[in-house]
């Protein structure tokens, strides 16, 4: 971060913290609160965690490694004014994603027009080529998106990724929520939070409404991987709280393209599977054939239109890294507008031009891998070592088209409490859009991410990062409060 | 309910009571050992190794035939399939994968006992093996009092079928290998050593004030044979876990409307355990009469497993 201070959400950016007036009671409250009083209150809420076992598998480590998500106890606030500007810019984003999603698997005028190079989308691994021509229930794909924002200053919010596949995180948005509620009650009678229990039945509207048969009650599940799987707490909480089976691909048959799972009493016919297990796994007979947590035959039954699928099969070429550069010009073709959420500068190194750059300018910048997730394959130019860079430097030589980078951000920090006691950490932001046939919902809310080493820009809870609870405030009266 | 869920409900409840079990079971041979003038000690942890079926696993891992290397095993071992850390592994297993038809509170209880023994690599002296093993009744306990809070449904069901099931064979079982205690023959009994050895058999299934409740006369073999088979004012006796079974049959056929051989071949167990009497049992054999109802209770597993589409 070379000597720049970053912006600090709640302490403002000047080295005095004198503080964004806006944030004032909650600089106070953080002043006010002992460290060692909020390191209580912090392992209260871990120990809870535990109990409750909301927690994560490592890849890599032994079965039994099971992981608590590190928890912030001082939390992140938005104000109204700043959550209905990005709720604005989430809309026009994901509906532009579903648009986009059905035109390039159906009439592909995007590609006609020439706004995107046709073998960008035709020879990515990630566009499922024989589902061209299907269309989902609804026309729905993205059902549920976790679009990644971070900030850098008062009014600049960045789109970094769009996870249009199987975003996961919301179950820590909600019980981040339920430990604030009990150990820090007097935040909730100085600030107007907008609640975000409404999520679980937000969802099962959701799911509910994208149904293929509209002639009976619907029956929606949860596909899990099962619970070997790091985000199992994640499904079973979910499937608790809208009250609906989650099964597993053994509890799943496919006859004559329709959907069944197996009861004691029984088939029961399924129409809405919210699935959390990757295209690539979904259905031996279609794509790995040696997945056993597939469903064989469910993509031929989603095919027939019998089943919904959330989120379709295939959206994966939307979040896919080397379109979003392209993002801003597929907001702009489908909304009419200029997109209100911009993207984060983008090098496609499989541009010539671009690439050239990129090598000369590593030590500046942010290189990704275009298929790479959870912060793996990733390289943070300014505080990689020699070795680092040299290593990517080869491989950007020989395989330039699967990265690309980005400009290191100086990604805001919000007060955090580290062994030194309320310090600055880096964070981004994910909320959840849903988007059923009666249009778009956004609870507000959403996953902060923070990097717990000073000065780490990296937020994935497999690389160290932690979470916090989101604050997003209600208008006063007269919409003037905050 | 998916039928998985409902298999796994089910072996949840028997993991569950086969802990506990195992747990009082180390708690009495403790109570006993300490009685015991040496080397009778060792044939206290010789016969708890037979009650939980662990001779043979036992005699493979080498280590000699101790109170703590039996504890041990019996406890914490992950050779031991039966060992209490084995069980909460698999009670767990089955919990976390059916977490949606679990209360909060019953999910806490066996991810408490687990994480309890999680970092355990000893059992230490007498003193601490004789805590982890409160520890493991305290937390079961709690587990059966959130089951009785949770909804009345087949979830509920599915857990406590498990543990009727379980308790009869665990029961049947103990019985069975101190059988020789119970039917003396020829030697002179009620000496100080046969005494400890019926109170660790009631120790063992929580009875012993039960006992003086119901016959008001100093312990007597067949009288404690009486109790832990037909008595079915006894929760852990095999004539409760008959008459449990029955009912939770009932309630789930009455859900879902599955009947079938499990709840003919319970009623029969039913009628025949209330019909029989002690002296028929004596007389054509106690180890064979045991032997069978173990033999009738796997068969009853098996039923309920296909009735319910496990």
């Amino acid at each position: 971060m070379a000597g720049r201070r970053a912006f600090d959400e709640v302490w403002g950016s000047d080295n005095d913290r004198a503080g964004r007036p806006e944030f004032a009671e909650l600089a106070q409250w953080i002043t006010e609160t002992p460290a060692t009083e909020l390191d209580r209150r912090q392992k209260a809420a871990e120990a809870a965690f535990r109990q409750l076992g909301i927690t994560f598998a490592v890849y890599g480590e032994e079965e039994a490694a099971e992981r608590i998500i590190p928890f912030d106890i001082v939390p992140r606030i938005f104000t109204g004014r700043e959550w209905a500007k990005l709720s604005e810019g989430l809309v026009q984003r994901v509906e532009a994603i579903n648009a986009f999603l059905a035109d390039v698997y159906g009439e592909r005028r995007i590609l006609a027009d020439g706004v995107l190079p046709a073998e960008l989308i035709l020879g990515n691994p990630q566009f499922r080529a024989m589902l061209s021509g299907t269309r989902p229930p609804h026309g729905i794909y993205a059902h549920i998106c976790g679009i990644d924002l971070v900030r850098t200053g008062p009014d600049e919010f960045w789109v970094l990724e769009d996870n249009a596949r199987t975003p996961s995180g919301v179950s820590y948005m909600l019980e981040n929520r339920e430990a604030m509620l009990r150990l820090c009650p007097e935040l909730f009678e100085k600030f107007p939070v907008r609640p975000v229990d409404g999520y679980p039945d937000a969802l099962h509207e959701t799911l509910r409404s994208v149904t293929p048969r509209t002639s009976s009650d619907p029956v929606c599940v949860i596909l899990t991987p099962g619970h070997y799987n790091s985000a199992f707490y994640e499904h079973s909480f979910l499937a608790d709280q809208i009250g609906i089976e989650l099964v597993e691909a053994a509890d799943l048959e496919v006859d004559d393209d329709i959907v069944w799972m197996k009861t004691i009493d029984g088939r029961v016919r399924v129409d809405v599977i919210y699935r959390r297990i990757d295209d690539d796994y979904i259905d031996p007979l279609v794509f790995k054939p040696d997945s056993l947590l597939g469903v064989p035959g469910l993509i031929a039954a989603y095919m027939a239109g019998n089943v919904t699928l959330v989120n379709a099969p295939g959206t994966g070429i939307a979040d896919d890294k080397a379109i979003y550069s392209y993002m801003p010009e597929i907001v702009k073709y489908y909304s009419g507008g200029e997109a209100k959420l911009p993207n984060v500068e983008t090098y496609r190194c499989r541009e010539p031009q671009a690439l050239k750059y990129v090598l000369d300018n590593l030590e500046q910048l942010v290189v990704k891998l275009v298929d790479g997730s959870g912060g793996y394959g990733m390289l943070v130019g300014p505080t990689a070592t020699k070795q680092q860079i040299e290593d990517f430097r080869a491989a950007l030589i020989a395989e330039p088209y699967r990265y690309i980078a980005q400009p290191t951000l100086a990604l805001s920090t919000v007060p955090t409490l580290t062994e030194a006691g309320v310090a600055p950490r880096h964070v981004d932001f994910r909320p959840f859009v849903l988007s059923g046939a009666n249009g778009v919902t956004i609870i507000p809310g959403g996953l902060t991410r923070v990097a717990l080493k000073e000065g780490s820009l990296v937020v994935n809870s497999s690389q160290g990062g932690g979470t916090k609870d989101s604050l997003i405030l209600a208008d006063g009266p007269g919409g003037g409060r905050l | 309910m998916l039928s998985r869920t409902a298999a796994s409900l089910y072996w949840l409840g028997r993991y569950v009571e086969r802990a506990e079990f195992t747990a009082r079971l180390i708690e009495a041979t403790l109570r006993l050992d300490s009685l015991s003038p040496r080397p009778a000690g060792a044939g206290a942890w010789a016969s708890a190794l037979s009650v939980a079926g662990g001779e043979e696993g036992f005699a493979a891992t080498g280590d000699a035939l101790t109170a703590p290397n039996v504890a041990r095993y019996l406890t914490l071992s992950r050779e031991n399939p039966s060992s209490i850390r084995s069980c909460l592994d698999m009670a767990r297993m089955n919990a976390k994968s059916v977490r949606t038809a679990l209360s909060r509170e019953a999910w806490e209880a066996i991810n408490r006992a687990w994480l309890g023994l999680r970092d355990r690599s000893t059992t230490g002296g007498s003193q601490s093996t004789l805590s982890l093993a409160e520890a493991i009744k305290a937390e079961a306990r709690g587990f059966e009092g959130a089951l009785h809070r949770m909804l009345r449904n087949e979830s509920n069901w599915f857990i406590r079928l498990g543990m009727a099931i379980e308790r009869g064979d665990n029961t049947a079982r103990l019985t069975d290998v101190k059988y020789h205690l119970l039917l003396p023959e020829g030697e002179k009994i009620g000496g100080p050593i046969d005494r400890d050895q019926w109170t660790t058999i009631l120790h063992t299934v929580s009875a012993v004030t039960a006992y003086r409740w119901l016959y008001r006369e100093g312990l007597k073999p067949w009288l404690v044979a009486e109790l832990l088979i037909k008595r079915s004012e006894l929760p852990r006796s095999m004539a409760a876990s008959a008459d449990e079974t029955v009912n939770l049959l009932n309630l789930l056929g009455k859900r879902t409307g599955l009947q079938g051989e499990a709840d003919r071949l319970a009623r029969r167990r039913q009628s025949a355990i209330s019909a029989v009497t002690t002296d028929r049992i004596f007389a054509q054999g106690l180890h064979e009469y045991l032997t069978e109802f173990v033999s009738e209770n796997v068969r009853l597993d098996q039923a309920i497993a296909k009735q319910f589409r496990f």
